[in-house]
């Protein structure tokens, strides 16, 4: 609080005078109002605001004035200051109201552009697919075996009821290791897995296998000597070909949606007794077409062979074919694929051609 | 098996109206796939035409063509005369020909062609006269087809002939064959009896079994047939080679009359071609009832005729001239009382006593032989014959009879022989075991609830003759039926005449599974982290050639000993099984850059061979049988090692170019980082160490190894001259990590520490060091100085140049340090640094800057 004024400026003084109280505040309202940027304005301070301004005067005069006038005056002269320092405030915070505006109208880029320094790289398609029958399968319970490619005779046909001198085994194109006399083939199907879960878990027992295969197919558009298969295998107390039935159904309704068409269709291998092909419903012309060119006017497309587990192959793994009965497929991913993608060249898929990936996402 | 329909309705009441696509349906249902479907390729209108004029007109081109009116009756719908202009000339006003009317259609080698009025040689013809090859029924294609020749003799038909008359049946174009997969077990379908029973099953039409009457029309054998003797000194798993053998012989054939129309159209149809009388008649036979026969020229037999196995050394020249070296496994048919080979059994005939056109007199035998011996003998000569295929699937022994009895009837009515009456018939085939079952078997089995009296039809009805004793059936197959031994195989009899369809779809509900393995939720993770670095999946084919291993600058020999090779490979040029990815993965590189795409990235995961020692032998066993613990061990030790790996290559610019600049070619340090990444992700400290393995550049390689040591893999840069050898981009980086080690590795549980809250103190240090000194080592010997305090370790710049001397660099850390349990002071930081400098200092001799 200043003491009282001993020292005045008797023109000063005359600041006190109401009327140029006010037109001190106006002037200063003017001029703020008319501060175009935040620099004018700060400029402008000194002149309204600072010590030499006019109101800066006269309430440095108040103190001077007898007591009697004090307390008018200086509600007088607080009002005008408030006034004007409000004035100062919302112009400034105009001000910088605008030109955040601007910055940011400024800093505005061509989203657009085009990004992709470091595009993401892809899964295969017929990986995410096997992936999606794994968790199917994981998903019911069931558990995802694996077995070697390369594999013992012993494996792929001996444990499967395949007897050495049986035309089935010689309907298979088997890749034989070198000598053949040594008993090592390629797998020629993921039926190998079925003896190797059975002697390795016992029963009961429902897993899928899921991996490659081998035939001696040279490559064409719709063979490759390399494919995927996905083998099922259940063994339990009471197991029928209706739960088969009632497991390929699931599996087909996962990969070709619900409405698709199965069905069962007698059939033989020597693993399963008694055996069956499962066929969908022609997805090009449903059964509808005779010169259809995808099921050649039969309406029908084979998609694998299943049936219940000869009796052979659970007595050759350990298991009582008395107690338990199982069934077992074994289904074609690549088919699968191309069914459900319209993929139509098998070349497409083993060639390693990275537009091939890049068709799909990480989920198929 | 090729099935005319005319022939299956001889057999089975075919509806009239069952058209070739129907029988193929009905047929699938009891487990004949579809093959295809054949037929003429003409559809109508083709009719008979009667030519009436024909006016040669000479063309500028200097060909005649025939314009030529002719006589279709009322089958163009006017009645009128059809022109037509024709480019042949073996015909005459007069002549009945045969004509296709504008919208008929003719297969042509190009597709169906339908045939329309069209300008020609300044006339409008009206369709076209056609030629036996223009309908699909002849080769002669020189002249158009005249009726009045090709039906010479034939009476009936050449008076029935009119203009108008459809011609499609006259000429046979309206048959239809039905094409069917047989499978293994079901021997008794490569015959048109065998699928008319089966589509008797299908439908329920009547089945008249051709060879009941034959059977009881045959003559039992006498004592004074051909002399035959069955000597099979060494069967195979106690069943005789030869277990029944009938010979009949008619005299006096003539071997060059011609094979009736019908039966060569049959045997046409059916996919053989005619050959001679006796041929023909043999292979009508075999097609129609099942059963294989073969034809001697009599004259030349000397008996007795000796069925017996093949001594070392014996030779037989066959039917197709060539001279083969028998095997002692081989059943032969002898004369001479055993002394020469006249034909391996149930393969092929020897050419000494081969039917032909001086024959007169034929012995014809229709004889059972076991399948394992004829399939290994048709195996052994490379000769898959129409009767081994048969007898390897199994042949009914009941029907040698029967078949020589049509065989006889056929050659005495179509080349006037006389047959003998005397009839050999000798061997005695095993009779069907009978198979018990409970009678609720199928119906456990296949989860429909079959009646019991159901079950019994169902068998019955195949041909099984059942006993039923309470629940237990005691069911005897039919003699045609082989492959019927286990009660399953008669639940698949039951469940297949029921119908598939009627199975209902349950889902089992199995106890529960502990969901994917830690390998396998590693290997996805893997491929995750891959594709999220850029790189794509792909799988190759895993063979390869030793050249593969040299290209990559690889100890072949080494690459060798730990492969295997095929017996049998696609390509003889690619005969062994990959030992590393990369060694296959180049080519889908190489391929991806010839398709135009510069930036390459790509993995794969997937197994390789690394056979530790000798290849072993894998032991095998009879089916049906669990091997003994120790042959079981054999066999598993004998399946070769096969590592799973995860490799990738890179090729071109990892970060891209574009609007923002310049790309950055990928180097060797973009797969250490994927490496790290892949550290990271599965929570396993990895190594990387300076290494110089192939095919790596000896001073751009890194060894991946655990912090035991334990080696996970190599990355690096291709070495110069694999590149070149393989045709791959400059600079290509690559590596290949055994996931099998990293999986083992990430199966620890990692531990979690406290997070300290502490105010962290950092500390730079340039180090000058020797080029060698690698920055792997530096820092390690930091954090070794440093003690536990030091919370990271930070290279944030490399230099080399003036200020240093030649062969040195410097590498300048950020030291980062926190105390669990206090704020560290100024003082400690410098003392913590200066330590680590110091231990640096002694390892690897780094002087600070």
């Amino acid at each position: 609080m200043s003491g009282p004024n001993t020292n005045y400026d008797p023109v000063e003084v005359a600041v006190l005078d109401p009327e140029a109280i006010d037109e001190a505040v106006s002037t200063a309202l003017e001029a703020v109002a008319a501060a175009g940027s935040l620099d004018e304005l700060k400029a402008l301070r000194s002149a309204h605001q600072g010590d030499k301004s006019a109101l800066a005067l006269a309430n440095r005069e108040i103190g001077a004035l007898p007591p009697s006038a004090k307390a008018e005056a200086g509600k007088r002269v607080g009002q005008a200051r408030g006034r004007v320092s409000q004035a100062f405030a919302a112009r400034q915070a105009e001000l910088e109201a605008e030109r955040d505006e601007r910055i940011l109208t400024d800093e505005a880029v061509d989203v657009t552009l085009p990004t992709g320094r470091r595009p993401l790289g892809r899964r295969h398609p017929i990986e995410l697919m096997s992936q999606r029958i794994a968790d199917l399968f994981v998903g019911m319970g069931w558990e995802i075996a694996e077995g070697p490619e390369i594999e013992a005779e012993w494996f792929n046909f001996d444990a499967l009821n395949f007897d050495a001198d049986h035309p089935a085994r010689q309907m298979q194109d088997t890749f034989y290791v070198d000598p053949p006399k040594d008993g090592l083939v390629l797998r020629t199907h993921t039926s190998p897995v079925q003896a190797r879960t059975l002697l390795d878990r016992g029963v009961p027992v429902y897993v899928a296998a899921i991996g490659r295969v081998f035939r001696t197919d040279e490559l064409d558009a719709t063979h490759m000597p390399a494919f995927h298969q996905v083998e099922g295998l259940a063994v339990d107390e009471g197991i029928t070909m209706a739960h088969l039935k009632g497991t390929l159904d699931r599996l087909a309704t996962e990969l070709f949606g619900e409405g698709i068409t199965t069905r069962l269709r007698p059939s033989f291998f020597p693993f399963t007794e008694p055996s069956a092909e499962m066929d969908l419903r022609c997805f090009v012309c449903r059964g509808e077409d005779p010169d259809c060119r995808t099921c050649k006017g039969t309406g029908w497309i084979e998609w694998g062979g299943c049936g219940m587990v000869n009796r052979n192959v659970l007595t050759a793994c350990g298991v009582d074919p008395d107690r338990y009965t199982g069934f077992a497929f074994g289904m074609g991913i690549d088919r699968a694929l191309m069914f459900r993608t319209g993929v139509s060249d098998m070349r497409d898929m083993i060639e390693g051609d990275v537009r091939f990936d890049a068709q799909f996402g990480l989920e198929i | 098996m090729r099935v005319p329909v005319d022939w299956l309705r001889e057999y089975v009441a075919v509806p009239t109206d069952a058209t070739g696509e129907q029988i193929a349906a009905d047929l699938v249902r009891v487990g004949l796939e579809e093959e295809g479907l054949h037929t003429g390729g003409v559809t109508g209108p083709l009719v008979v035409g009667r030519v009436l004029t024909m006016e040669p007109e000479p063309q500028k081109n200097g060909k005649t063509i025939n314009w030529c009116t002719v006589d279709v009756g009322d089958s163009n719908g006017t009645g009128e005369p059809q022109g037509i202009v024709c480019g042949a000339h073996n015909f005459e006003p007069g002549d009945l020909v045969v004509v296709i009317l504008p919208g008929g259609v003719i297969s042509t080698p190009q597709g169906p062609l339908e045939v329309s009025a069209r300008k020609t040689y300044g006339h409008v013809s009206s369709g076209m006269i056609c030629s036996e090859r223009e309908l699909g029924i002849g080769e002669d294609h020189d002249g158009i087809l005249v009726l009045t020749r090709k039906f010479a003799g034939d009476e009936a038909t050449l008076a029935s002939l009119t203009p108008g008359l459809d011609a499609i049946p006259l000429l046979g174009l309206d048959r239809e064959t039905v094409e069917v997969n047989v499978t293994p077990d079901r021997g008794y379908c490569f015959a048109v009896r065998g699928v008319a029973r089966e589509y008797s099953h299908a439908t329920g039409a009547d089945f008249t079994d051709p060879a009941a009457e034959l059977s009881a029309r045959a003559p039992r054998g006498t004592d004074d047939g051909f002399p035959v003797e069955l000597r099979d000194e060494d069967p195979i798993r106690g069943r005789d080679g030869c277990d029944r053998y009938v010979a009949r012989v008619v005299r006096g054939i003539d071997v060059t009359a011609p094979t009736p129309r019908w039966m060569a159209t049959r045997l046409t149809e059916a996919g053989m071609r005619p050959i001679s009388l006796p041929v023909d008649v043999t292979n009508y036979v075999m097609l129609g009832l099942g059963q294989p026969l073969h034809a001697f020229d009599l004259d030349t037999l000397q008996a007795p005729i000796v069925v017996r196995r093949a001594r070392a050394g014996e030779r037989l020249t066959t039917l197709d001239d060539q001279d083969r070296t028998l095997d002692e496994g081989d059943l032969l048919i002898t004369d001479r009382g055993g002394e020469r080979p006249i034909a391996i059994a149930g393969v092929m005939g020897g050419a000494q006593t081969e039917v032909g056109p001086s024959t007169r007199d034929v012995l014809i035998e229709a004889a059972h032989f076991e399948a394992v011996t004829i399939a290994r003998s048709a195996r052994r000569h490379k000769l898959p014959s129409e009767a081994s295929r048969r007898f390897e699937r199994g042949v009914d022994p009941a029907l040698a009879a029967a078949a020589a009895q049509l065989a006889v009837d056929l050659l005495v009515e179509h080349g006037g022989g006389v047959a003998d009456e005397a009839v050999t018939d000798v061997g005695s085939p095993m009779a069907p075991a009978p198979i018990t079952m409970a009678a609720g078997f199928p119906s456990r089995i296949v989860g429909v609830d079959y009646a019991d009296t159901e079950v019994v039809e169902r068998l019955e009805a195949v041909g099984c003759t059942v006993a039923r004793d309470g629940d237990v059936l005691t069911v005897t197959p039919p003699t045609w039926r082989p492959d019927l031994t286990t009660a399953e195989d008669l639940v698949e009899e039951v469940a297949r005449i029921h119908g598939y369809d009627a199975i209902p779809s349950v889902v089992p509900t199995p106890p529960g599974g502990a969901g994917l393995t830690h390998a396998q939720r590693v290997r996805r993770i893997v491929a995750g982290v891959l594709a999220g670095e850029g790189l794509s999946e792909i799988w190759s084919a895993p063979f390869v050639g030793a050249d593969r291993y040299e290209a990559l600058g690889l100890d072949t020999d080494a690459e060798l000993a730990r492969s295997v090779r095929l017996a049998n490979p696609l390509s003889d040029e690619q005969p062994l099984m990959r030992t590393r990815l990369l060694a296959t993965m180049v080519d889908a590189l190489r391929r991806n850059v010839a398709r135009g795409t510069r930036d390459v990235g790509l993995f794969e995961v997937g197994l390789v061979v690394d056979l530790e020692g000798a290849q072993q032998s894998a032991p095998t066993e009879d089916v049906g049988v669990r091997p003994s613990d120790e042959r079981l061990a054999e066999i598993r030790a004998a399946v070769p090692h096969q590592p799973r790996h995860v490799a990738l290559l890179l090729a071109g610019d990892r970060d891209r170019r574009g609007w923002w600049g310049a790309g950055r070619p990928a180097d060797v340090t973009d797969v250490v980082d994927v490496v790290r990444v892949l550290g990271e992700a599965l929570a396993v400290r990895l190594e990387v160490v300076n290494d110089a393995v192939a095919p790596y550049h000896p001073g751009r390689c890194a060894r991946v190894q655990l912090v035991d040591g334990g080696v996970v893999g190599h990355v690096g840069e291709l070495h110069p001259k694999v590149i070149a050898a393989l045709g791959l981009p400059a600079r290509t980086v690559g590596g290949e990590l055994d996931l099998d080690v990293l999986t083992a590795a990430a199966e620890a549980t990692v531990q979690a520490a406290t997070l300290t809250t502490f105010p962290m103190a950092q500390s730079d240090v340039a180090l000058v060091v020797d080029e060698g000194v690698t920055s792997a080592r530096l820092e390690a010997a930091l954090r070794e100085g440093a003690g536990d305090s030091l919370e990271s370790v930070a290279l944030f710049d490399v230099y080399r140049g003036d200020q240093l001397e030649a062969g040195q660099k410097s590498l300048a850390y950020r030291l980062t340090f926190r105390a669990p349990d206090r704020t560290l002071t100024t003082e400690e930081v410098s003392r913590l640094r200066d330590a680590a400098v110091a231990h640096a200092a002694s390892t690897t001799g780094a002087v600070q800057r």
